[in-house]
């Protein structure tokens, strides 16, 4: 191997190249388009960077690391190739958090290989272990819910922000104690770095827990800012600047998405973080009210022939829809009625579903055009017009009461309003409250007819009444 | 503190300006794929990882090492993959 290929300027300038082909490839996934070229752009900077960092004098033994990263690839291939399109919130969940544990790894063997390390380099071990170890366990407890392996709701106890100030404070000195070396507390280099990455572990833990249901899509967003985070400061830790750029371009794009969800859900990060939204709300005495009104259902022949005469109609799907798979169905029944000479759009809430954009790669998996996905704000204007709206398994983004009733948890949401429309059917499994535990007016509304069931089963005795 | 440290810096603070501007306007259709792609890209550990676990100073930090090769592994080829997949769906007809 000529010395050429191991020089720092030939090193340098691979890992420039690299940076610019991520943010190329960044750039070109903000555009339908061009998206799939852009992360194939962004996969080739990455395998640069591997390939030049294998190159590295300082490597001398590729035993351990070929067998890791021949492992790391099967299982990550695997995984990606087989997951269904359902439980994709889950997945990304899980990869983020093998990104977090990664760095905080990568920080620990840092500190422990080296024993003349800075001030700054310290300071950096430290803040990679902190940020790493709330991405790993936050993530693997965001995984946990989204799969329903642990209960999706919002987890509280009394005292929580105690216990969680408590622990910050704790990592905080734990961290000081990294930096400065004092030996106040008498233990050994390992044991301190061990209780920092356990105090990381709860951490992570106890900002996660209080979070659940309709506010998944945010934390989501923010454990993939910090696992950027992460890997930025790991850069610190070994003088890196590839690892700077790509790990803060992935945490300013987490920050971006963070404030768009927030933003559709019109509630601040910290109301989000520790508002323990969706809880059993104790004192709801005041401000609830006992919604009056009927319940008008409606069976799947008398809906048909109101689509039939339908000019247009709008789909609204939830997280519903993912759980009884109804998408297949849902495009299908789309079809037929655009054959049918009707205008056929899907309404898009951002926060639908437990990830930002989940219902856009079911509906993408169905073959659904992504130029028939309009968001709330190009759809509600002209609400008045549209025949038909079909909610499907969607709950608190078409709720009235945002709009409506000053009391409500969710008032003053941007929502999609349906209830505008000439008719809606809602599509539900029975009468029982969506995941924040609200009531929905939108049920009892004089133009709502509810469609009990499975979504899926009604949309396909839907299809077949049109085939017939 | 060392000048190597204000270069660092430096390239983080223009880092996370130009990310706030490359992202700023994404279409909600591709916030799944934006996503996944993103956090692909923060496998970028992966060079520190290998630094780590080939350099041979101890048992403990080969381990270490390697441990966090295997997880970026997973997170850097997982999700490029995944990625890929879901956009190969999105079409427009």
């Amino acid at each position: 191997m000529s010395n050429f290929f191991q020089s720092d300027f030939f090193v340098d300038f691979a890992y420039i190249c690299a940076s610019i082909l991520f943010i190329f490839g960044l750039r070109m996934l903000g555009n339908p388009e061009r998206a799939q070229r852009g992360n194939l752009i962004s996969s080739l900077g990455m395998l640069l960077a591997i390939a030049v960092t294998l190159l590295d004098q300082s490597i001398i033994s590729y035993q351990f690391l070929s067998i890791a990263l021949i492992a790391g690839a099967i299982v990550g291939a695997s995984a990606a190739t087989t997951v269904k399109m359902t439980t994709m919130p889950e997945l990304v969940a899980l990869f983020n958090g093998f990104g977090g544990i990664a760095s905080l790894l990568v920080g620990s063997a840092e500190f422990l290989n080296f024993n003349a390390l800075n001030f700054i380099a310290l300071s950096a071990v430290s803040l990679t272990i902190l940020i790493g170890g709330v991405t790993f366990s936050g993530s693997l407890l965001a995984f946990g819910k989204l799969s329903e392996i642990l209960d999706g709701k919002p987890f509280l106890f009394f005292g929580q922000r105690i216990v969680l100030i408590t622990f910050l404070l704790l990592g905080l000195a734990l961290s000081a104690e990294i930096i400065i070396d004092t030996g106040i507390l008498g233990i050994s280099k390992l044991a301190i770095l061990a209780s920092l990455i356990l105090v990381a572990l709860i951490l992570g833990i106890l900002l996660t827990a209080p979070i659940g249901g309709a506010d998944m899509p945010v934390i989501i967003a923010l454990l993939n800012s910090y696992s950027g985070l992460a890997a930025a400061s790991a850069g610190f830790v070994i003088n890196n600047n590839v690892l700077i750029v790509a790990g803060s371009l992935v945490g300013a794009s987490g920050v971006i998405l963070t404030q768009i969800m927030c933003k559709a859900m019109n509630r601040s990060l910290t109301n989000v973080l520790f508002g323990g939204f969706g809880a059993p709300s104790k004192s709801s005495a005041g401000g609830s009210t006992e919604i009056q009104g009927e319940v008008k259902p409606i069976n799947v022949a008398d809906s048909y022939l109101i689509l039939e005469a339908a000019n247009s109609v709008l789909f609204v799907p939830g997280y519903g829809m993912a759980v009884s798979q109804a998408q297949h169905s849902v495009r299908e029944l789309g079809e037929l009625l655009e054959g049918n000479g009707c205008d056929v759009k899907y309404g898009i809430h951002p926060v639908a579903g437990r990830m930002p954009g989940h219902m856009n790669v079911l509906l993408a998996e169905a073959n659904v055009s992504y130029d028939l996905l309009v968001e709330p704000d190009d759809v509600n204007p002209i609400m008045e017009t549209v025949d038909v709206c079909v909610v499907i398994g969607a709950n608190d983004v078409v709720n009235p009461d945002a709009r409506e009733n000053e009391g409500s948890p969710i008032y003053g949401m941007p929502v999609i309003e349906v209830d505008r429309a000439k008719t809606v059917f809602v599509l539900k499994r029975s009468m029982a409250s969506g995941f924040a535990g609200i009531d929905n007016p939108l049920f009892l509304k004089e133009n709502t007819r509810m469609l009990f069931g499975d979504a899926k089963e009604s949309i396909s005795t839907l299809v077949s009444e049109f085939k017939s | 503190m060392d000048s190597l440290f204000i270069l660092l810096l430096f390239v983080l603070v223009l880092s996370i300006f130009l990310g706030f501007e490359l992202i700023n306007k994404v279409p909600s259709t591709l916030h799944t794929p934006l996503m996944s792609g993103a956090n692909a890209i923060s496998g970028i550990t992966i060079v520190g990882a290998l630094l780590s676990s080939g350099s041979e100073s101890t048992f403990l930090t080969t381990i270490l090492g390697t441990a966090a090769v295997f997880f970026a592994t997973v997170n850097v080829v997982g999700g490029y993959l995944v990625t890929n997949r879901m956009l190969g769906m999105f079409k427009k007809k």
